[in-house]
C-alpha cells in the first residue's frame, strides 16, 4: 500500500518528465466547451416554452435552423482549410438563439438562409470563433429581417389560420404600439402571447439568465445594465403617460428584452471585457431599444440594439482600459 | 482565544481586489514535521543566488574551508555574501545551470573534516528563549552589518538581499514591518512549517528588523488557512509589540503589492516598491534566519525546503544545506512516482521547471514541488472569446488576454497602453482561462518586445 512500493513495482519504465514556463496548473473545471453548455442548459426552459407555446412551429425552427447553421459551419471552416470545430458547441448555440428570434410563421428557408448568413457573415468571414464583430445570431436575423420584410415584419407575426392560439394573435408589442391594446402582464410574464418563438415568456428567459450569471457564464453586469436603463426610461415614459406602471411592465416583459438582454447582450466575444465596459455596453443596448421602440416605425428593438452596440464595443474596450492597482 | 482572536486590528481589509482561489494541496506535505537532512558528499554554491550583482570567491581551489566560513563576498551594495554549508575542501571552480536556466559560475565544496551537525543548527531555530530583552541593545545599524554578514536574502523565493530593505534610512520612513507569512503559493509548505516549529525565531527576527527600520508596528501576515501556524505566532508574540494579521486565504496573497492592500489599505505606486508607503517586508523564513545571524551569528547556510506534489513518493518539509542537489532530496523523499511529469523549483504558479535533477538548492529555493501528469494536465488551446475571466483573476486590474494579443501580433505600443509592465507574471490569467490560452507566458513575451521598442 505504500507509495514507495508503487515505485518499485513502476520496472523499468520511468516518469516521464516534462518542462514548461510558469504557472503549472490550470483551471480544468472551467472551459470554453463548458460555458457553451451552460448556455444550452440555461435555453431549456426557453426551448421548453417555445415547444409548449407554438408546438410544431418552434420545433420546425429549432430543427431548421441547428442543423442549417452546424452545416454552414463545417461548410465554411472546411473552405477555409481549417480544423472543423463543431465540437465546441458555438454553432448550436446560434442556431438556437437564432431559431428562438424567428416568427413561428416564417417559412423554412427564412431560417435556414439566416443561419448560412449567421456563420458565414457573422462569423466564419472574421476568422471564426472569438473574432467576429457582431453578434452571429443577429447577422443572420438581421438579414432575413430586411430580404424577406414580409415575412419577417410585425405583421407577419399573425397568421389567423395558425393551429396554434398564440399565433392568431397580433404579438403584444404590436398591438400596443398600433392600436393601444395591452396584452394583460400575467400573460406577458408566463409566455401565452404571439412573438419571437423564445421570447414570449419572461419567466423562462429570467430562469435561463439567472442561472447563466450564477455560473458566471454571462457576466451579470450586462443584463443589469439592461434592464436598469429600461426602467429608468420605461418608468419615465409610464409616468408621462401617467400609466401606473403598466407601460414600464410592458417593456420589460414584452417582445425580446429578457431574452435579448440574458443570453444575447451577454456573448463575451461581442461584449467588451471589463465590468464597467459591460455595465455601459448593457445601458447602451436598453436605451437603443427604448428609443426605438418609442420613436421609431418598429415596435421591437432588441435585434437593432445589439448590433449597433456590438459596433461600440471596441470603443467601449478603449474607454474602460483599467486602472493597474497602484496608478495614480 | 481562537484564532480570529482580538489580535487582527489592522486597517486593511485582509484581502485585495481580484485574484484566485486554486486547490491548495498544501495536504500533501503541511503535516510533515521538518526532518534535519544529514550532511551530503559534497555542496555546489552558485555565485549568484540573489537578485543583484554576483559575489566574488574568496577562497582558492584546493583550500580547506570550515561550517559556516565564508566563500564568496559580495563587493556591490546590492548583494550578498556565500558561506559555506559544510567543513571540506574547495574543488576547481565550475559551473553549474540554476532552475530557472541562469548559467553561473560556483564554488564547489567536497565535504571533509569536523562537520557541525546540522541537527543542533534546525534546534537553534526552533529554540523558544531568543532573550528578546536583549534586543534594544543592538541598534539599527548593526543589525542592518549583521544581515549583511550572514549573506541572508530573501528566502520567500524572489532572494532580494535583506540587508537593503531591513536597514536604516532617513530617506525613506518605514512605518510598519510586514512579516510575510501567506505562502499563498499552491502545495508549498515550507513557511507554514517555520511558523509552526520556529515561531519564536520569527518574532525575534521581526523584532530585530523591526528596530533597523524603526518601524512603528509590526505584523505577521498569515492566511486563514493555517490555523495552527497562527495559534503559533499568536502564543509567541504575546507580551511583544508584534501583531498576527489573519489575512483571507487567496492567490497571490503573498504578493507584495497585494498584501500591503490587504492589511494596510495602502496601494504600492506603480513601477514602486512597498517602501514607497512606509512599508517593508520580508518573509517569516527571511526573520528566522535574521534572528539566528544577528542573536546567534549564525550565517545563512540551511534553509527550510518543501519537497512535496503528486509525483514524490514521500512528500516532506527538510532542513538542507544550501548547494546540496535537488536530485539528493528527491532521493530522501523515496525518489519520483511512476506518474511524475514536471519536476518545479518553488511552487505551481511561479516556480521553475527543471529536468536536471543535479540542480544545485539555492537560498531562493522554497521548495520541490513534483507534479504527476494529471495534476500538471492543462486543456488544448481554443480561441479567445472574450470571456473577461482573465480580467476577473488579474490581481493587478489588468486586461490580460488584450496584453497577450499585443504580444502576438508584436504591438508594443498597445501593451503598453494597456500597462504590460504592472503584470508582475502570477500566472493567475493562465490558470483560469477557460480557452487554455498561455497568457503570462505571452506577456512575458510581450514585455520583452517592449523593452526592445524602449531602447530603439
Amino acid at each position: 500500500m505504500s507509495k514507495i512500493s508503487e515505485i518499485e513495482g513502476a520496472g523499468l519504465e520511468g516518469p516521464t518528465l516534462n518542462v514548461a514556463p510558469s504557472p503549472h496548473v490550470s483551471d480544468m473545471t472551467f472551459t470554453t466547451k463548458r460555458m457553451m453548455t451552460d448556455v444550452l442548459i440555461a435555453l431549456v426552459p426557453l426551448v421548453a416554452m417555445s415547444v409548449f407555446v407554438f408546438r410544431g412551429y418552434a420545433v420546425k425552427q429549432l430543427v431548421v435552423c441547428v442543423v442549417a447553421c452546424l452545416a454552414s459551419e463545417a461548410l465554411f471552416v472546411s473552405m477555409r482549410g481549417k480544423k472543423i470545430t463543431l465540437t465546441d458547441c458555438s454553432a448550436v448555440v446560434t442556431g438556437i438563439i437564432l431559431a428562438l428570434s424567428l416568427p413561428g410563421t416564417a417559412p423554412w428557408y427564412v431560417g435556414a438562409l439566416a443561419s448560412v448568413v449567421a456563420m458565414g457573415i457573422g462569423k466564419i468571414i472574421f476568422g471564426g470563433l472569438g473574432m467576429n464583430i457582431f453578434n452571429p445570431a443577429m447577422v443572420g436575423r438581421a438579414f432575413v429581417m430586411i430580404a424577406f420584410a414580409s415575412l419577417m415584419g410585425a405583421g407577419a407575426y399573425e397568421n389567423p389560420a395558425g393551429v396554434v392560439d398564440a399565433i392568431s394573435q397580433a404579438t403584444p408589442l404590436n398591438a400596443f404600439k398600433g392600436s393601444g391594446i395591452a396584452t394583460p402582464v400575467f400573460d406577458l410574464f408566463f409566455g401565452f402571447t404571439n412573438g419571437s418563438i423564445g421570447e414570449t415568456s419572461a419567466l423562462a428567459a429570467l430562469i435561463g439568465g439567472i442561472f447563466l450569471c450564477i455560473r458566471r457564464t454571462a457576466s451579470w453586469e450586462i443584463p443589469a445594465g439592461v434592464l436598469s436603463c429600461v426602467v429608468v426610461l420605461a418608468g419615465l415614459a409610464d409616468f408621462a403617460a401617467g400609466a401606473g406602471g403598466h407601460v414600464l411592465l410592458h417593456h420589460l416583459f414584452g417582445g425580446a428584452l429578457l431574452f435579448g438582454a440574458f443570453f444575447i447582450a451577454t456573448d463575451p466575444v461581442t461584449s467588451p471585457l471589463t465590468p464597467r465596459g459591460k455595465f455601459i455596453f448593457g445601458v447602451g443596448v436598453g436605451a437603443l431599444v427604448m428609443i426605438i421602440r418609442l420613436f421609431s416605425g418598429y415596435p421591437e428593438g432588441v435585434m437593432f440594439a445589439i448590433l449597433l452596440m456590438n459596433a461600440v464595443t471596441p470603443l467601449i474596450n478603449r474607454w474602460t482600459i483599467p486602472h493597474p492597482m497602484g496608478d495614480a | 482565544m481562537g484564532f480570529f482572536g482580538s489580535k487582527e486590528e489592522f486597517p486593511g481589509k485582509g484581502s485585495f481586489p481580484h485574484g484566485i482561489h486554486p486547490p491548495d494541496n498544501k495536504f500533501y506535505s503541511a503535516g510533515a514535521e521538518v526532518e534535519v537532512l544529514p550532511n551530503p558528499g559534497k555542496v555546489v554554491l552558485p555565485l549568484l543566488q540573489h537578485i543583484g550583482a554576483p559575489c566574488e570567491p574568496v577562497v582558492k581551489p584546493k583550500q580547506m574551508v570550515t561550517c559556516g566560513e565564508m566563500v564568496g563576498k559580495g563587493q556591490a551594495f546590492v548583494s550578498a555574501a556565500l558561506h559555506s554549508p559544510v567543513a571540506g575542501k574547495v574543488k576547481k571552480n565550475t559551473v553549474v545551470t540554476l532552475a530557472n536556466g541562469r548559467h553561473l559560475p560556483a564554488i564547489e565544496i567536497k565535504t571533509d573534516g569536523d562537520q557541525v551537525d546540522p541537527e543542533d543548527l534546525w534546534k537553534e531555530m526552533t529554540d523558544t528563549d531568543w532573550s528578546l530583552s536583549t534586543i534594544p541593545d543592538y541598534a539599527p545599524d548593526e543589525i542592518s552589518k549583521l544581515i549583511h554578514a550572514a549573506g541572508i536574502v530573501g528566502l520567500g523565493g524572489a532572494a532580494f538581499p535583506t540587508h537593503v530593505k531591513v536597514m536604516p534610512s532617513d530617506k525613506q520612513l518605514i512605518d510598519t514591518l510586514l512579516v510575510n507569512g501567506c505562502e499563498c503559493e499552491p502545495y508549498l509548505t515550507c513557511d507554514y512549517r517555520i511558523m509552526k516549529e520556529a515561531p519564536h525565531a520569527i518574532v525575534a527576527g521581526a523584532l530585530l528588523a523591526g528596530r533597523a527600520v524603526s518601524a512603528k508596528e509590526i505584523f505577521i501576515c498569515v492566511e486563514d488557512n493555517k490555523p495552527e501556524a497562527i495559534e503559533a505566532l499568536e502564543s509567541a508574540t504575546q507580551n511583544t509589540v508584534v501583531q498576527v494579521a489573519v489575512v483571507k486565504t487567496k492567490y497571490p496573497q503573498g504578493s507584495e503589492k497585494q498584501l500591503v492592500k490587504a492589511v494596510l489599505d495602502l496601494e504600492v505606486p506603480l513601477g514602486g516598491l512597498p517602501s514607497a508607503v512606509g512599508v517593508a517586508m520580508s518573509n517569516v523564513g527571511t526573520m528566522a534566519a535574521v534572528a539566528r545571524a544577528v542573536i546567534k551569528k549564525g550565517p545563512l547556510t540551511h534553509r527550510v525546503v518543501s519537497v512535496t506534489g503528486g509525483g514524490i513518493a514521500n512528500p516532506k518539509n527538510l532542513f538542507v544545506p544550501i548547494g546540496i542537489t535537488m536530485g539528493e532530496l528527491i532521493d530522501y523523499c523515496g525518489g519520483l512516482t511512476r506518474d511524475a511529469a514536471r519536476i518545479i523549483a518553488g511552487g505551481p504558479m511561479m516556480g521553475f521547471a527543471f529536468s536536471d535533477l543535479n540542480t544545485p538548492v539555492t537560498k531562493g529555493t522554497s521548495g520541490i514541488t513534483i507534479l504527476t501528469h494529471a495534476e500538471a494536465a492543462r486543456g488544448e488551446e481554443t480561441s479567445c472569446v472574450r470571456c473577461g475571466r482573465c480580467v476577473d483573476a488579474c490581481p493587478m486590474n489588468l486586461v490580460p488576454t488584450k496584453l497577450a494579443m499585443a504580444a502576438r501580433y508584436q504591438n508594443p505600443e498597445l501593451a503598453r497602453q494597456y500597462n504590460i509592465n504592472a503584470c508582475f507574471e502570477c500566472g493567475s490569467c493562465t490558470y483560469v482561462c477557460p480557452a487554455s490560452i498561455k497568457l503570462v507566458q505571452l506577456i512575458r513575451t510581450g514585455k520583452a518586445q517592449v523593452a526592445a521598442a524602449m531602447k530603439k
